[in-house]
């Protein structure tokens, strides 16, 4: 009889092999986060600094990463860069490119909108109370801003941990070739295939839902 | 730009975009239906179903599209389960989307106000009436900004049926690139193709919703 082809995952190290492929997708998501925040803060204070011009340019931004599929934005940088520019981008730093271009954007309407929800008498208030502009900051506009802003801001996070599976599409080694190369020598068990995409199914949802939960909860205790 | 290379090749792009189109269709629709199945079984709090409705939710909304499809077309047949690429994509895109639009018509029920569930009881409407009458009419309208971000998000999210074989538009693109050479203009028709099917849509959701908000739902038309 044979065995069930879950046993596949845990011959050698190719249960090692997929998480390692995992790890490739999410240090390009945390990277991305990363970036993401810092330009997503550049975007927001330029959104908001009242000149039309910045206004209007980080409106375009928005509107395009809103409207193109970020596969198509990829293709566009991974092949099109090359041929336009004759820059050579290999496919992780291609999709770095993309995902925090999209990312600082997102990012940046988020803080954008955490900022603006602050109602002017806060501020106001602050100030007879005789506040600093420095403790106006520091007690009353940040607090009530990350109060806002961390929920959605994780829920982005998480839907760029699970965009960046798209980097499969562009010739990145990650976790889904690494389980097409599992299956492929493990040709033999007929079932390979359905395990090996089913735990990659699983390790995504492990990755993913803790901080959906998270979000929600920080969300319930901050409404 | 090679403008006759790009007019010879229109009616491909034409082909393309009626398979990310009615698949997408499809799958919308489809997800439109488990979206609103889920959350009544949620609201009512109907028992066992509300407990699966909300355990798919959680799975579908925490793992990438592009897994989901990996996981029905080369994973499924593998233990005997064999859908055709066009039945993968729109179950795929359904179990994505059901859950999103799940959370939409939620977030719209939960915005009824107590107060005219009560009023609508104390006028002696039966709890049908009451739900078809007053509750849903007013869900509706506050669900109609996210819902139609969910249409648009589900379009962009077709572009990954490219992996499922289908000829849609991405995939249209991506051989047209392997063979004739000119990423560029390739490159350019798919993104004007994109805007040609996302724009409409978008300009459709902004006059939907300024004309619910025109119908007065909620407290800016105060009793």
């Amino acid at each position: 009889m044979q065995d069930l082809g879950i046993s596949i995952l845990f011959k050698g190290i190719n249960f090692q092999r997929l998480l390692g492929g995992l790890w490739v997708t999410l240090r390009l998501a945390l990277l991305t986060i990363g970036l993401s925040t810092v330009l997503g803060l550049l975007f927001a204070l330029l959104m908001l600094s009242g000149r039309r011009w910045a206004k209007f340019f980080c409106r375009a931004w928005l509107e395009i990463v809103r409207f193109m599929p970020q596969l198509v934005l990829l293709y566009l940088v991974y092949f099109g860069f090359a041929r336009l520019f004759g820059w050579d981008l290999n496919g992780e730093v291609s999709a770095l490119i993309v995902f925090t271009f999209w990312g600082a954007a997102e990012m940046g309407d988020l803080i954008r909108g955490a900022l603006t929800s602050i109602p002017r008498h806060q501020t106001e208030s602050a100030e007879a109370l005789g506040l600093t502009r420095g403790q106006v900051y520091q007690y009353v506009l940040i607090p009530q801003t990350v109060r806002r802003l961390l929920p959605q801001a994780i829920n982005l996070s998480t839907r760029i941990i699970k965009t960046t599976a798209l980097v499969k599409m562009i010739n990145v080694t990650e976790v889904l070739k690494v389980g097409q190369q599992i299956i492929g020598q493990f040709y033999r068990q007929p079932d390979a295939a359905f395990w090996v995409y089913f735990v990659i199914f699983l390790l995504y949802f492990l990755v993913c839902w803790p901080f959906s939960l998270l979000a929600r909860r920080l969300e319930k205790r901050w409404a | 730009m090679d403008w006759s290379f790009m007019l010879a090749h229109v009616p491909d792009y034409l082909a393309g975009a009626w398979v990310t189109l009615r698949f997408g269709l499809y799958g919308i629709l489809c997800s439109l239906a488990v979206g609103l199945l889920c959350c009544l079984a949620r609201f009512f709090r109907v028992p066992v179903l509300r407990q699966i409705a909300g355990g798919y939710i959680e799975l579908a909304r925490n793992t990438p599209l592009l897994v989901q499809l990996f996981f029905l077309y080369a994973g499924l047949p593998r233990v005997g389960i064999r859908f055709s690429a066009e039945t993968c994509a729109v179950i795929g895109l359904t179990f994505l989307g059901g859950a999103y639009m799940a959370e939409a018509f939620r977030s719209g029920l939960e915005a009824v106000d107590r107060a005219q569930i009560e009023a609508g009881a104390c006028l002696g409407l039966t709890r049908t009436q009451n739900i078809r009458y007053v509750i849903f009419p007013q869900a509706l309208a506050t669900a109609v900004p996210a819902l139609f971000a969910n249409v648009i998000f589900l379009i962009k999210e077709t572009s990954v049926f490219s992996v499922l074989a289908m000829m849609d538009l991405m995939n249209v693109a991506d051989t047209l690139r392997t063979s004739g050479g000119r990423t560029v203009e390739v490159l350019c028709m798919l993104i004007a193709a994109y805007l040609l099917i996302l724009l409409p849509v978008s300009v459709i959701a902004t006059r939907v919703e300024r004309r619910l908000r025109y119908a007065g739902f909620g407290d800016q038309h105060s009793v």
